[in-house]
């Protein structure tokens, strides 16, 4: 039944992605109409200011490491379960939990590092 | 992969580009994995590229003009699309999977019941959400004035 926890994991995932994602959607490609949480007004959404605006509220701090955890699981199991359906041996199939299990991570350290990082950064 | 009794997938990849005896949604379930695949590719150079603002504004600002200034900024569009549709075929998905969606086992009796009654209109409604969703999202794209595409 381990598989099926892991299952259940990618589904979880997928829920907290949608809401923190959609956010993220909301805010870079609907600025025009919404103009969410850019400071300098619509069609701004990737300056510098209003980046720097969202790194440094803790509201976004936390919720894109949320978010980096979420999407490198789901991303990551995702395709190693499209990998699984092709065939491969066992051996094959170690090597890519391996290999996904260890740039996952490695992501998950360098995007953790920048959320709290940019945190510091005077505007 | 769930060990035990093992189904070789005979079709493999070529199974992604017929529905065969499936319904019309084994085209999104081929749309669903090609639009996964992309988005994760996109992730991961997204995180690399995110982390220069930790350096700085100099930093943010080269990426951000290297990818204004080239081809590889309009495949921004065509992330928007398959997160559109991901995202809420995603949610048939869970709609299916975990409330019900395809309901419990019944005895076949006349009038049959199917899941399709219900699948069907939630697989068209969903696809309506899609069409809505990028309509609007490609209004902000092109209509508004962006850096991206002046």
């Amino acid at each position: 039944m381990r598989e099926t926890k892991w299952w259940a994991w990618h589904m979880i995932a997928g829920i907290v992605i949608f809401v923190l994602l959609g956010l993220h959607m909301l805010i870079t490609h609907f600025d025009d109409i919404l103009g969410w949480f850019n400071v300098l007004g619509p069609s701004h959404a990737i300056e510098w200011e209003n980046v720097v605006a969202r790194a440094q509220n803790i509201f976004f701090a936390v919720t894109y490491v949320i978010l980096l955890i979420a999407a490198l699981f789901h991303g990551f199991y995702g395709a190693r379960t499209i990998i699984c359906e092709m065939n491969i041996g066992v051996g094959a199939r170690k090597f890519v939990d391996v290999l996904f299990w260890l740039v996952g991570l490695a992501l998950l350290i360098v995007g953790t590092w920048a959320a709290i990082a940019s945190m510091a950064i005077k505007g | 992969m769930a060990e035990g009794k093992h189904y070789p997938n005979k079709l493999g990849i070529a199974g992604w580009a017929f529905r065969g005896r499936w319904g019309v949604d084994r085209y999104l379930y081929t749309l669903h994995r090609i639009t996964g695949l992309g988005l994760l590719l996109y992730f991961l150079i997204h995180i690399i590229v995110t982390t220069s603002r930790a350096y700085g504004p100099e930093a943010w600002g080269q990426w951000m003009d290297t990818f204004a200034h080239s081809w590889i900024g309009y495949g921004e569009y065509l992330v928007f699309l398959a997160f559109a549709f991901h995202a809420f075929n995603g949610v048939r998905l869970v709609i299916l999977e975990l409330f019900g969606g395809v309901g419990k086992p019944i005895e076949p009796i006349y009038p049959y019941k199917t899941s399709l009654n219900t699948q069907r209109p939630l697989m068209v409604l969903i696809i309506l959400v899609i069409v809505v969703v990028v309509l609007v999202g490609s209004y902000d794209f092109f209509v508004h004035t962006k850096p991206l595409f002046q």
